[in-house]
């Protein structure tokens, strides 16, 4: 029976350690002779005071109040939660990756490079770019870059005055985040009743003030845009550029790329379409890929092959400013070459047709009990609405959410996109059995019928985990987000 | 909860309850019901200028953000410091204690543009019947 | 299933991808390997490479080769750790949520600040995000950071307010090695949103936190500080000092090496702030059974709700690796970060001292330093960075490479994993390859 546990800070006791050090073998100097004229502690942090059993017994009962990948279907829309191969996790711990300075002579470097470097140029083939950047840490960061440098090429060209940036109704709160941090208006578009761009109010707001259309495709409804060739064009025609939000590539990676719809710059999400772990929310990775008139813009460093040797390349007078420190989260992005290397094309392709498979499998069946509000063959992913039985007996996505939880599997992404009501976002991903689909299958089958008969059960859940729902006003009114030692 | 007849009201849902020239302003009922509890309060200051139409203050809930607009241009003479301790008022008392900023109205005229309670209660209703797909 | 779909192929689930856009073709790329394969092929590219495990580290420039206790790994490998995503469904994510709080209590502690967030993407970044903040706090568009801070800061800092109408100053370093202080004074005026400095600086100098605090107060300007997370552990902390932003590079608290990344970036400051914060926030509450737990908290500021609105776009943070710095610092604890940053510092010393002996290097800067100094070196740094690798040491970052005016100058760092012997072993190789 899982309990809850004290906070490490409870758990101390003074004068306890957890850590083990070699004496100091150096003649000691007086601290303050060394830093004059610095103003030293007075007091220690109040950090905790334990020994290595307590710390290891605290964070291994902590871990197990989690639910992850690990241990059960974890069908989030948008997240792509598949399964995390072991390899790639120990490829990416080898010391020679793991414990490698960054600023290490590049002659001690050339596995590295040539891995970033191979990397780079695996991405530009799935994508159907021209180069890519590796910088980026996670989507959101992808997306940043993908602008700045859009801006970057226009101002070039004389175009710098464009600085409106066109989203769907149903975009990821990112798209329009980013834009705004780069100064950006957003306009949103309408989709239409198949779920795509609805093309006359796209045409309605493209004008000259337009830098970029922002688009993930398919979108979040799981749909793919029937229209991505004709919006390509009419973006393009505006003197606008197309970046394409990488979140769902797992719905179409191998049968179709990016650059080949007519997206001149792109990320993509390494921890989602590639594999890499989701980290309890990072680190992730999302390394952005251009077209070439883009490519003189990219962040400096890229890693580079001179036929001989491959090197960093920091020669590039265009280069927008740095995204982050040093080169990118490459302890992230091995696991994705990895990845890339134990599947080849055609493993990434199947791959795509598995989730793409599972997922229209899902909605066939859920879409008995569950109202699907866009009823065509899905990607991915796709969205239900718990309008149904929120009309019958007042229970709403988020109860069945909760009462999921009771079965042991991680509920679907609630309340997004916007433009469903009570919107599920189902993506099963192409690493689940049918076994476990129909497992989710018949859970989501007898919530729908306690949703009828046992109504009270559902809004009262979760019953059997660990706690309860939150009471996330009293956390919102007065916020306590930080341990204070008493007295 | 009905709604006062003496208000006047905004199609965002705002009020002003006017007493010779100060208008009290806060939101109505259907807006506290549509945010769900609110836990945070975002003012402007005694003295700042506010202007009809325009976001004056913004109204959190757990999972969402709200601008509010003010119905009424003119000069904030007064904030109900009790919404930064109990936000919940506003929840529980949208017309009475759960009002937001006191103003010095402007221009009385302004008021013209905005809906009685007739028109109100009309657009509420409306608003409420229209929903998602 | 294709039964149960309704469809008879694959093929027919993808018939709305516009013919003119497949790809029709299988994609170019290695052809797949089996696990031993893998193995054998990364392996190599792993195995030629000069990591710290091989050659003594005597490099910084904002990365550390400091001791990561063995337990750390066991903790992060654990799959309910690893493979979860972020904590939107509280009752199953306790395990994230609250260890989020305890590295959220600790880095607030360590710093002097109120309040911290659940990590950004490494220290530049959050820089770049405690201006985003200040800016969008007393709404003024001009900042002031110190030229002493790592370039990597400043042209990330630079990106991140290229599209907000916003300028950036630098206030230049002295002799000693700390930001000029009349300068700054000069350029610091009412219309300075924030002042950036570090603690210690890319040279490895502590800059007068007091006084500096000061200047900006003056001004009403947000006084940020970027801080090295160990120096912390004897140094007074910047919000005993008049800093109201703490940032900071968070690799040194157990996060390995790994090419550059993924590290780090700790957020802490003042509670005026927490509602514009950017980043997740993990709080306490209650659940309906009345015990104690904790949820993300104050998610309005996000992007997910705020969207256009908010403070920044931020989504993922960097959850695994501040889990790596909660266990280390519950390892080391309040007795143990004093004591490898005392180590830290009496080994840097002993280190520099013996190299200042050494005819042809002058210490490039006089201030007091921690763990990190810099020396005009007689021969230039690539050099001696290439003969000391053949002795398996690294060392000799050259600084020309990052601050183009300070060519032919070499800075080392020393942690508490170096030994005397080894300490004893650089300055002798760089007795013998300046000759």
């Amino acid at each position: 029976m899982k309990r809850l546990e004290p906070l490490i800070f409870e758990l101390s006791s003074s004068g306890r350690t957890g850590y083990s050090l070699p004496a100091l073998d150096v003649p000691e100097t007086e601290q303050a002779a060394l830093l004059p004229g610095v103003e030293l502690r007075d007091k220690p942090a109040e950090l905790p005071e334990v020994s290595e059993v307590d710390v290891i017994r605290h964070f291994t009962r902590l871990s197990q109040l989690n639910h992850g990948v690990d241990i059960d279907f974890y069908p989030l829309g948008s997240c792509t939660m598949k399964y995390n191969p072991k390899i790639n996790e120990d490829m990416a711990g080898l010391d020679g990756f793991a414990h490698l300075h960054p600023y290490v002579p590049e002659e001690g470097a050339q596995g590295m490079l040539r891995l970033m470097y191979e990397l780079q140029n695996q991405l530009c083939e799935i994508a159907g770019m021209d180069a890519f950047t590796l910088e980026p840490a996670a989507g959101a960061h992808g997306e940043f870059t993908g602008i700045a440098l859009i801006r970057a090429y226009q101002a070039s060209i004389g175009q710098g005055h464009r600085n409106v940036v066109i989203i769907p109704d149903s975009a990821h709160g990112t798209n329009p985040a980013t834009a705004s941090m780069y100064g950006c208006t957003t306009v949103e578009v309408k989709s239409d009743h198949r779920g795509g761009i609805d093309l006359e109010a796209l045409r309605a707001a493209l004008d000259d003030n337009v830098c970029a259309l922002m688009l993930t495709n398919p979108n979040t409804l799981g749909l793919a845009d029937e229209n991505i060739h004709v919006i390509a064009k009419m973006v393009h025609d505006a003197g606008g550029l197309l970046y394409y939000d990488g979140a769902n590539a797992n719905g179409t990676l191998g049968w179709t790329r990016p650059g080949d719809m007519g997206f001149d710059v792109l990320h993509f999400n390494l921890h989602k379409t590639f594999a890499t772990p989701h980290g309890g929310g990072g680190p992730g990775s999302g390394p952005v890929g251009v077209k070439k008139r883009l490519v003189p813009f990219l962040p400096v460093p890229t890693a580079e092959f001179d036929g001989k040797r491959y090197y960093l390349n920091y020669d590039r007078p265009q280069a927008i400013g740095k995204l982050k420190s040093f080169f990118g989260n490459v302890g992230t992005f091995i696991k994705a070459y990895t990845y890339i290397l134990e599947m080849g094309a055609e493993g990434l392709k199947r791959a795509t047709e598995d989730a793409v498979l599972n997922a229209n499998y899902l909605m066939a069946e859920l879409k008995k009990y569950y109202l699907l509000p866009y009823d065509r063959y899905c990607k991915h992913e796709f969205v239900l609405s718990g309008n149904w039985q929120k009309q019958r007996s007042g229970v709403r996505t988020l109860d069945i959410s909760k009462r999921t939880l009771d079965f042991g599997m991680h509920p679907p992404t609630n309340y997004f996109p916007l433009i469903v009501d009570e919107a599920m976002m189902i993506e099963p991903t192409e690493t689940e059995s049918k076994e476990t689909l129909d497992r989710y299958i018949a859970i989501l089958k007898e919530i729908d019928r306690e949703a009828t008969e046992e109504p009270d059960k559902v809004k009262g859940a979760p019953h059997t985990t660990v706690v309860g729902r939150l009471d996330e006003i009293a956390a919102n009114r007065k916020p306590n987000l930080r341990w204070r030692k008493e007295g | 909860m009905g709604y006062p007849a003496d208000f006047k009201y905004t199609k965002s849902h705002e009020y002003i309850k006017v007493e010779g020239n100060i208008g009290w302003v806060g939101l109505t009922n259907y807006a506290q019901d549509q945010l769900g509890d609110i836990v945070f309060v975002e003012m402007p200051e005694v003295g700042q200028e506010v202007t009809q139409g325009e976001p004056f203050g913004v109204v959190e809930s757990v999972k969402a953000v709200s601008d509010c607009y003010c119905p009424i241009s003119g000069k904030v003479v007064e904030i109900n410091e009790k919404l930064n301790d109990e936000p919940g008022t506003i929840n529980a008392d949208p017309h009475g204690e759960g009002w937001f900023i006191k103003v010095e109205i402007a221009d009385m005229g302004e008021l013209d543009n905005l809906m009685d309670i007739k028109a109100y209660e009309k657009h509420a209703e409306e608003e409420a019947a229209r929903g998602h797909n | 299933m294709l039964a149960a779909i309704g469809a008879k192929s694959i093929e027919e689930l993808f018939a709305d991808i516009a013919e003119s856009t497949r790809l029709n073709r299988a994609l170019d790329l290695p052809a797949p390997m089996s696990e031993s394969e893998l193995r054998r092929y990364i392996g190599s590219l792993a195995a030629g490479n000069w990591h710290v495990g091989d050659y003594t580290c005597f490099m910084g420039g904002g990365a550390y080769d400091h001791y990561i206790p063995a337990a750390i790994k066991h903790v992060f490998s654990r799959g309910e750790f690893y493979t979860a995503y972020t904590p939107y469904q509280p009752e199953v994510s306790q395990g994230t949520l609250q260890s989020i709080y305890e590295y959220q209590t600790m880095i607030a502690e360590l710093t002097g600040m109120d309040v911290s967030n659940a990590s950004m993407y490494d220290g530049a970044t959050s820089t770049a995000e405690a201006i985003v903040l200040s800016v969008i706090t007393n709404k003024r568009t001009h900042v002031v950071m110190s030229h002493g801070l790592h370039p990597d800061i400043r042209s990330v800092c630079g990106t991140y307010t290229h599209g907000q109408g916003v300028t950036i100053d630098e206030a230049p370093v002295t002799a000693e090695g700390t930001t000029d202080l009349e300068k700054l004074a000069e350029l610091v005026t009412d219309k300075t949103s924030c002042v950036i400095v570090g603690y210690p600086n890319f040279f490895g100098t502590i800059e007068q936190l007091a006084e500096i605090a000061k200047i900006a107060q003056a001004k009403g300007a947000i006084f940020v500080v970027h801080a090295h997370p160990i120096a912390l552990g004897i140094l007074k902390p910047p919000g005993e000092l008049g800093a109201e932003i703490v940032v900071g590079e968070g690799q040194p608290l157990g996060v390995p090496l790994s090419f550059g990344g993924p590290y780090l970036g700790y957020f802490a400051c003042l509670e005026k702030f927490q509602r514009r914060i950017a980043g997740r926030l993990s709080g306490m509450t209650t659940d309906t059974r009345g015990q104690r737990a904790f949820v993300l908290t104050l998610a309005t500021r996000e992007q997910h709700i705020r969207r256009e609105k908010a403070t920044s776009n931020i989504c993922s943070n960097q959850a695994l690796c501040a889990l790596m710095a909660c266990v280390y610092m519950s390892l080391m604890g309040k007795e143990g970060i004093r004591e490898v940053a005392n180590q830290c510092l009496q080994k840097a010393h002993y280190a520099q001292k013996q190299i200042a002996a050494l005819p042809g290097f002058e210490p490039v800067f006089t201030g007091p330093f921690f763990n990190e100094f810099a020396f005009r070196t007689p021969k230039p740094p690539a050099m001696i960075q290439a003969a000391l690798a053949e002795r398996k040491i690294l060392g000799a970052l050259d600084v020309g490479r990052l601050y183009p005016e300070y060519q032919g100058v070499a800075s080392f760092a020393v942690t508490e994993k170096r030994t005397k012997a080894e300490i004893d072993d650089l300055v002798a190789a760089l007795e013998v390859v300046s000759k």
